[in-house]
């Protein structure tokens, strides 16, 4: 099943957030990601969500029965540009330190904190890339690590 | 000069008698307390309900009866849970209803504060739309924009909550106005493209069944409706929630399909080629299994609610748009088509003659209740509205009853509330102080709200109750004698207890009873002849029948059960 890409414009007000989570789950929409925040409207924030649904325009539907949803792009896949950011926190010592830090640069991602035991990357990518990232570092053994959910916009005009 | 300041309470009251609203339902409490104040005072009639789920039933019968706006006042934390199950309701019956509600004062809230509730969190799911005030200033605005959302697109309840210390706030009355909301915008008018294919679908049918509910009531298109039928000579069946859309007693209306449909109703959409379904959702309880429901006809879809169309089945042409323009459209369209439904016509007329409704009530047996509906319209008023409980008996009403025109028919139809009949029955006639309010509940149903009984008597609404007795939750028992192997599991109620005469007297209305074949009518001219009161009869009915036909839930309406015989085929 591929995935599908919505672009939620909502208004900025208390309690957006519960009322689309609580429709997504009142419905049983299964979702992979759901990211929110400002945009360069006054009074606007946009949601990106991402579903495999086969049931996508149901969503859509119900989401467009909120009164604070404003307006719902599904995103073309072969015009979009996505993004999702990364914070991840790995155990290194003196024998791994190099080609922990090495592997990660290489793969995109910004070493942001180094201690003796352990480091923090920072990555923005598609989140296949920030996938990568995950499965290099695993084997180092990974402390923590905070995704901030995928955002997309789409490329065209 | 300064403008003159009111407090958040007065602008609440205020704001009911800016919108013209006559008529609220509630009860009071330490959060809403401020708004009862202004409300002593005011034009505006309060009907003191005695329990929150009452006052939310009586205000969504007041809409149901008129079309319009119900409104219901609640104090903080179980004032506002009261109110979840009409709210829900409500929501599922698409009923336009403004739920006021206390809440604690500002700074208290999230605190656990005495009597709080998160009253917005809570109903999310059950209204069309909520809101927190914050100010005092924006409350016109809000209570307007409030009755916007609930009375205009696909109705529903919208709940407005006011934290106390707003309701004592005092600023200057703004006059609210109506600007436009950018995620709000109902489409009610169709695409002209769609109607055009649709017409087309139906000049190509020939067996096209116009399947038809609620919404035609809520569009009040009912005319234009029977327009396209009659014109067209179309077959109508109307849903439960549609009674009353289409006259009973048309040669084109063959009453309600599903569950508990007529055979003929039922089995019409399943030969049908074309399914012309306007203001209904596909509701499981008239497609049973979707999969097999109608497979043999293209749909056209007209819903004012985008969402219903393709939740359940994808339409060959799907229509957004308010029924009534929809109709007009259609009608347009087809012009002076000749459709030549005489075939299909004659088809139905025979399946109808040969699998009629039936019931056999025996001189000295018991009573049966289509017997007694039966009895009872023959002396009801034309214009008299039918309120019900959810049950057996519902469903026999839906049968048995003649509906001639929209807004006379009440029941809970999506949430199948037990406990509606009587407090809606009381919003209707506060609504038609002059018309014959006849709430026909279960015993069952009837025990879930009756101290709104001593509503209707202390706010002299003389409505007419009549609970038929089977000392069972009926629907229930009748379940598991189908598919339960004659377990009764906690659904035997009593013949006797409680003493229903009794009761009514206890609480200000007068007690009837009938047993007998021969009370019926002495009995229920006596009850007509009252009306300076409530009146309650208690019909004692057998609690061995069982509402048929029926096609079991998840089953193919291509299997219908017509009778106790036929229980084999399961
Ligand atoms: C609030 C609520 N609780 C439970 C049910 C399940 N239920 C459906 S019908 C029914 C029995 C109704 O009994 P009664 O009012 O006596 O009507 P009858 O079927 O006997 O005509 C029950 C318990 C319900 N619909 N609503
Ligand atoms: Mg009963």
């Amino acid at each position: 099943m591929s995935e599908r890409i919505l672009s939620v414009l909502v208004e900025d007000k208390p309690g957006v957030l519960a009322r689309v989570a609580s429709t997504i789950s009142r419905r049983g929409f299964n979702i992979n990601s759901l990211a929110v925040g400002p945009t360069n409207i006054e009074g606007r924030s946009k949601m990106t969500i991402v579903t495999e649904l086969e049931s996508v325009e149901q969503v859509k539907k119900q989401l467009n029965k909120l009164i604070n949803v404003i307006k719902i792009v599904e995103l073309d896949p072969d015009n979009t540009i996505e993004s999702e950011v990364l914070l991840l926190k790995v155990s290194i010592n003196k024998d791994t330190q190099t080609s922990v830090i090495e592997k990660a640069s290489l793969s995109g991602a910004k070493s942001v904190d180094v201690g003796q035991d352990y480091a923090v990357f920072e990555m923005t990518g598609s989140s296949k890339d920030l996938d990568k990232l995950e499965n290099l570092l695993k084997p180092f053994g990974i402390i923590e690590m905070i995704r901030g959910g995928r955002i997309a916009i789409q490329t065209k005009l | 000069m300064s403008k003159e300041k009111l407090s958040g309470a007065e602008l609440v009251v205020r704001s009911l008698e800016y919108m013209n609203i006559s008529t609220i339902f509630g009860l009071p409490g330490g959060a809403i307390l401020p708004a009862y104040d202004p409300l002593y005072d005011s034009p505006i009639r309060h009907i003191l309900a005695r329990h929150e789920q009452g006052s939310g039933h009586m205000a969504e019968g007041y809409a149901q009866a008129t079309g319009e706006l119900g409104v219901v006042i609640a104090t903080s934390g179980p004032g506002a849970t009261n109110l979840i199950t009409p709210l829900t309701n409500a929501l599922m019956d698409s009923t336009p209803l403004l739920a006021i509600t206390g809440q604690v004062a500002s700074e208290a809230i999230g605190n656990d504060a005495f009597q709080e509730a998160y009253t917005v969190g809570l109903t999310m799911a059950a209204t069309k739309h909520n809101y927190l005030i914050t100010t005092a200033e924006e409350i016109p605005q809000v209570l307007l924009e409030a009755k916007h959302i609930a009375t205009t697109g696909r109705p529903g309840p919208v709940l407005v909550d006011i934290p106390k210390d707003i309701l004592n706030q005092k600023v200057e009355w703004i006059e609210p106005k109506l600007t436009e909301m950018p995620g709000y915008k109902p489409t009610l008018e169709p695409n002209p493209k769609m109607i055009s294919q649709a017409a087309e679908l139906i000049k190509q049918s020939k067996k096209p069944i116009l399947y038809v509910g609620g919404g035609i009531i809520h569009s009040k298109a009912n005319q234009e409706l029977f327009e396209l039928a009659t014109k067209f000579k179309i077959p109508v069946v109307t849903t439960l929630m549609g009674r009353g859309a289409f006259p009973d007693g048309n040669e084109l209306c063959f009453e309600m399909p599903g569950m508990h449909g007529n055979y003929t109703a039922t089995t019409s959409i399943q030969k049908s080629d074309l399914l012309i379904a306007i203001g209904v959702r596909f509701d499981d309880r008239v497609t049973a299994n979707p999969k097999f429901f109608a497979q043999n006809a293209k749909v056209i879809h007209a819903d004012i609610d985008p969402a219903e169309i393709g939740k359940i089945r994808e339409p060959e042409v799907p229509i957004v748009g308010d029924a009534k323009s929809v109709i007009t459209g259609l009608i347009e369209k087809l012009a002076d088509t000749d459709l030549n439904t005489s075939d299909w016509l004659d088809e139905l007329n025979q399946m109808k003659k040969e699998y009629p409704l039936s019931y056999d009530q025996e001189e000295k047996g018991p009573l049966k209740v289509p017997f007694v509906l039966e009895e009872l319209q023959k002396l009801a008023d034309d214009d008299a509205i039918v309120v019900s409980g959810v049950g057996q008996h519902q469903m026999w009403i839906s049968q048995h009853w003649n509906f001639t025109s929209p807004n006379t028919w009440l029941n809970s139809g999506g949430l199948g509330t037990m406990g509606y009949s009587l407090p809606a029955a009381i919003g209707a006639k506060a609504a038609y102080p002059d018309r014959q309010i006849l709430a026909l509940d279960g015993d069952g149903c009837f025990q879930m709200t009756c101290q709104e009984l001593i509503t209707a008597s202390t706010e002299n609404i003389p409505i007419k109750i009549v609970v038929f007795n089977n000392g069972n939750h009926g629907m229930v028992r009748q379940w598991q004698k189908i598919f339960y192997k004659n377990r009764f599991s906690a659904s035997e109620l009593t013949h006797h207890t409680p003493d229903y005469v009794a009761l009514a007297e206890s609480m200000g209305a007068t007690g009837l009873r009938m047993i007998e074949k021969s009370d019926v009518k002495k009995v229920f001219e006596k009850m007509l002849e009252i009306d300076d009161k409530p009146v309650l009869v208690e019909c004692i009915v057998d609690p061995e029948d069982m509402v048929f036909p029926m096609v079991p839930a998840g089953g193919s309406n291509d299997v219908v059960i017509l009778n106790e015989d036929d229980l084999k085929k399961l």
